[in-house]
């Protein structure tokens, strides 16, 4: 099943999860229509049946007696009821609950107004020691040099580069105030919140650019905060790695003043 | 009889009013004037929205540089706008018309009460509420300008942000009024009550009213809490919302840390949750009053709707983190939410479910006031019904903070309450003024509203879906949101467009004021206390002693020669 | 006119509750009152969990004062529940006596509080020194802003018992404003332990 999205007018389908949440919004998509639509004719059978005629006085009895008009509440009752057990519950914790298995791909972001800094371990696989005290236009996840595990990290600003078909854990920290890590393609979004990390996982499936960007108010700069996702073959992302490693990371600073 | 006022000087009897008439009336100017200008910041702000970068036009020529440099507005600007429109709105706008100047002026009246309980908390009140009103308005004059972090005000943004100072004492005035304003319809409605009137007696406005004001009560004083502790971080530097370390634009600020920005979040949607149900509840007793009165037969399930207020009241305290399901909250205390939230559209069902039977069997008159409260049930429809996708947690994945949400609750808020409050006013206004509204502008006010409305409102569901965020300055600078900018434009224009079809409202207001038709007591033939009364009631409402023998809503009894039966008549041949 | 007043008057007394406008409406306050501390404490309780380090009351804060605090609070109650009592016999002598005995505690619990403030702020402790230091003046602070309000009222009263003394609500009015001193009490009873002794 692919390609129904686009009837809700929805972004492209680029991750793992991201079809079980279309499956969602087209399903309670349908029954909100069916639902307005069939309530929408009752009404207008009532107003035109029972609009105003000389000589006709208004029954006091509906026919329908007090409680019988629960009847519609127990039937969304039921539906909701459906919602929450077989879908909401089971799909928000394999999302956000459940960690992915297997090999992984960690990717640590720290957000600041108005940009994006992606922070990989690099070959050795290890990320560098990080300290906030550190952190500075040249150096913005405070990436502490002396720690040898830091000498091959890569800092990107506003790109990210995904291999296709693997998880990639990402550890969201702010530097500065609350922003939102948001990829619609991949129906990722989760809010940044400084003094915490917040991990969120996605297994991009799609190669392709994407847009990243913040989805919550984080300022005046908010809405020009956004970064490029670029999923490639596993061939390419390798080759990407190689190219980037002798690259210090401080050369690759996030300067807030080129979002403008 | 004008025995007790007629030698109150013009001050004491229109300005330091005690009279819960005229304190209502007082309440409905300014919150009619404070929704007026915060639909105004929203013009200016669609015109960034559909135009991104193209200077205002005529307005952008009087714009000081620093908010709009060569008439094009600043992000600053913009976020401004923004805060003071959805703080307006909610907080000055659709709660003072619906519990300051409707529940004021048509409660006592409706449980036969001469006053409020205490009248002259009651000018307090109003008083509180227009000082905060011209501080948050003036804090644009202010030299760091008005608040720019959202009506939420999250921090850390709000600790840092300039303007927010002003927006936090504001509010906390604003907060004293209602709390104040809530003990005094809480006293009043249970107190004073005329003899007779048992509360299964009570019509549904005055229902309302109750479950709002408990809800006031109860969920502002958390929200009071978080004012006062994020004012304290921003004028004495604690760090009640702040973590250690926090850098803004690569100064590392020097606070003691240990606090938590989420802290903020939970008070804030405390409040705000049981909030959009003040918004809603009052609105909906006013249709319930006006279907009942328009289709001439008793409301269906009275007990259901009463009922259905009171636990959508109680259920309110405890959905408040639907707000936050991605705020990195705890994944596993989201399914509590979500079933807390599933739960509360029940009686949300029932409430709309009962409406709308009440249209059965009825003799409907399609008069200015009903078209509002008909149109109220299936726009409120729409707005509830897009809350499901925003309840239940995975879709609100995707959805969470697009466009799609703001849609979902302008369909409940404007289409719904303030649709609602139109209605009101034309249904009330023969009562406050003794004259009539005229019909013929009412219909063109109702259908230019109702359309442009829609016309606003349904493009941000397709923007929404297709990704787009809320509170952007620039719109097009995200490529996912191009394909639908025209929607946008759709948006704007018909804001406008709306905003001319406001203006036969304001002159019909104003012209009928002093010119319209004159009416008696009861021109709609309804059955509550509030039209046994003369038009407008004298200081102390009643001219005789009030009695009530029967409920609310007696229309078309059999074997009676008229199809009403006032409250207070005790046999039917009386009638 | 002597009809139409009977009917105008604004009823003391509710017809189904019984109890006073004013005695129903400072219960409500009062309600809306514990929803405000009890959010302080809430907030109180979330911050110490979520730190790594919290201090021991006891180390920063000056328990000895704290405890004569409580105490002349404590008394203050009583003094207030002597001055109704009075007011309720029609003795207006000792009413004025409790009264002010309970206005003096109040003003006395303001001036040792002062006096701690005093003692921080001269060692150099702000609240913005650290997030303890900023619930206990957030939340002492608070508290003294109540004191102060009751002791506004209590003052009105007393001025009042000289005109008053014989209208119909005077006593409500009594009731009504030891109430509510009791509240402020029974928060200092809260706080005392939470920030100075746990």
């Amino acid at each position: 099943m692919s390609g129904y999205y686009r009837w809700l007018g929805l972004p492209v389908e680029a991750s793992g999860y991201a079809h079980s949440i279309d499956d969602g919004l087209l399903l309670i998509h349908a029954a909100m229509l069916a639902i307005f639509v069939l309530w929408g004719i009752f009404f207008a059978y009532l107003l035109i049946r029972y609009r105003r005629k000389d000589g006709v006085p208004a029954k006091r009895d509906s026919g329908h007696g007090g409680w019988g008009s629960l009847v519609p509440d127990f039937i969304v009752m039921a539906f909701e009821i459906g919602l929450i057990v077989l879908y909401a519950i089971p799909v928000w914790s394999r999302i956000k609950v459940d960690e992915p298995m297997g090999k992984v791909n960690t990717i640590d972001i720290v957000a600041q107004q108005f940009a994006w800094n992606v922070h990989y371990p690099g070959p050795d696989g290890k990320f560098g020691k990080t300290d906030p005290k550190l952190v500075s236009f040249t150096n913005p996840v405070g990436l502490d040099l002396k720690d040898p595990a830091a000498k091959d990290d890569i800092v990107l600003a506003n790109e990210i580069h995904l291999p296709v078909g693997v998880p990639t854990l990402f550890n969201l920290s702010s530097l500065d105030v609350i922003h939102d890590f948001s990829i619609a393609p991949f129906r990722l979004k989760q809010d940044i919140v400084p003094g915490m990390m917040i991990p969120v996982w996605v297994t991009p499936t799609r190669i392709g650019t994407y847009e990243l960007f913040c989805a919550q108010l984080c300022g005046f700069g908010h809405s020009l905060m956004h970064g490029r996702v670029i999923v490639e073959s596993e061939k390419d992302y390798q080759a990407w790695l190689k190219s980037m490693a002798p690259a210090q990371a401080a050369s690759q600073p996030a300067n807030s003043a080129n979002s403008f | 009889m004008e025995t007790n006022h007629h030698n109150q000087s013009w001050m004491k009897k229109y300005v330091f009013s005690t009279d819960h008439k005229t304190i209502g009336l007082q309440y409905m100017f300014t919150a009619l004037s404070m929704l007026l200008i915060g639909f105004i910041f929203v013009m200016i702000m669609r015109w960034q929205i559909a135009f991104p970068y193209a200077p205002i036009p005529v307005l952008g020529r009087w714009l000081p540089a620093r908010l709009a440099p060569n008439g094009v507005m600043t992000g600053a600007f913009y976020n401004s706008l923004g805060a003071m429109h959805g703080t307006i709105m909610v907080f000055f706008g659709i709660v003072p018309l619906a519990v300051g100047a409707f529940g004021n002026y048509i409660v006592p009246l409706q449980i036969g009460a001469p006053d409020m309980a205490f009248p002259r908390l009651n000018m307090l009140s109003y008083w509180l509420y227009l000082t905060a009103s011209i501080l948050l308005l003036s804090s644009f004059f202010l030299p760091g300008g008005a608040a720019q972090s959202g009506w939420t005000s999250y921090p850390p943004l709000a600790d840092f942000n300039p303007g927010q100072t002003a927006w936090i004492v504001a509010m906390l005035f604003v907060i004293t009024s209602s709390l104040l304003g809530a003990i005094n319809f809480l006293t009043t409605i249970i107190n004073m009550r005329a003899p007779g009137m048992t509360l299964w007696r009570m019509p549904v406005f005055v229902w309302s009213e109750f479950v709002a004001s408990v809800l006031l009560l109860l969920a502002f004083p958390p929200m009071e809490a978080g004012g006062v502790l994020q004012l304290m971080d921003r004028v004495l530097h604690t760090s009640f919302f702040l973590p250690k370390e926090v850098m803004i634009f690569g100064v590392l600020y020097k606070g003691s840390g240990g606090g938590q920005p989420l802290l903020w979040q939970h008070l804030f949607w405390f409040l705000a949750h049981p909030e959009v149900y003040i918004l809603v509840l009052p609105p909906i007793g006013i249709v319930a009053e006006i279907i009942a009165n328009n289709t001439r037969r008793p409301l269906h399930g009275y007990k259901i709707i009463v009922s259905s207020m009171l636990f959508i009241g109680a259920l309110s305290f405890v959905v408040w983190a639907h707000h936050m399901f991605l705020s990195g909250m705890s994944p596993i205390l989201a399914n509590f939410f979500l079933v807390t939230t599933m739960i509360i559209s029940v009686p949300s069902v029932a409430l709309l479910t009962c409406l709308i039977y009440s249209l059965h069997g009825g003799s409907i008159r399609f008069n200015t006031p009903m078209l509002y409260a008909l149109a109220f049930l299936p726009m409120f429809g729409i707005g509830g019904l897009t809350g499901l996708p925003l309840g239940l947690t995975p879709t609100d994945i995707y959805l969470h903070d697009t466009y799609y949400v703001i849609g979902h609750f302008h369909y409940i808020v404007v289409t719904g309450s303030i649709m609602a409050m139109f209605g009101g006013l034309y249904y009330w206004f023969p009562k406050f003024f003794g004259r009539k509204m005229n019909d013929t502008l009412g219909q063109i006010h109702f259908w230019g509203s109702l359309i442009c409305m829609n016309g606003i409102f349904f493009p941000m569901f397709i923007t929404g879906m297709a990704g787009e965020s809320r509170r952007l300055w620039v719109p097009t600078a995200q490529l996912h949101d191009l394909p639908v900018q025209h929607w946008n434009v759709v948006s704007s224009v018909s804001a406008w467009a709306l905003f001319l079809f406001q203006l036969p409202f304001i002159y019909n207001f104003f012209h009928s004021l002093f010119h319209g038709e004159k009416t008696v007591e009861n021109p709609w033939h309804a059955t509550t206390l509030e039209w046994t009364c003369p038009s407008p009631p004298p200081h102390g409402n009643f001219t005789k002693p009030v009695r009530v023998y029967r409920g609310p809503y007696e229309y078309s009894l059999p074997g009676a020669h008229r199809d009403w039966i006032a409250q207070d008549i005790e046999s039917e041949a009386a009638a | 006119m002597s009809s139409e007043a009977a009917v105008m008057d604004v009823p003391h007394v509710g017809a189904s509750t019984g109890v006073t406008n004013a005695k129903l409406g400072i219960w409500l306050f009062l309600a809306s009152e514990v929803m405000l501390f009890s959010t302080l404490f809430t907030t109180y309780i979330v911050l110490r969990l979520g730190s790594s380090s919290w201090p021991r009351g006891w180390n920063v804060l000056n328990v000895p004062l704290g405890t004569v605090n409580t105490l002349v609070l404590i008394t203050s109650s009583v003094t207030v529940v002597m001055a109704y009592a009075k007011a309720i016999e029609r003795k207006r002598g000792q009413f004025r006596l409790f009264m002010s005995l309970t206005i003096a505690l109040g003003v006395l619990f303001l001036i040792l509080k002062g006096f701690e403030w005093g003692q921080h702020f001269h060692n150099g402790e702000f609240p913005s020194t650290s997030i303890f230091l900023a619930a206990y003046f957030t939340m002492t602070g608070l508290h003294a802003l109540h004191v102060i309000g009751g002791l506004i009222t209590n003052s009105i009263l007393l001025w009042l018992s000289e005109t008053q003394w014989d209208h119909p609500l005077f006593i409500g009015r009594v009731e009504a404003a030891g109430l509510y001193w009791h509240f402020v009490d029974i928060v200092w009873i809260f706080l005392f332990p939470a920030l100075y002794l746990l």
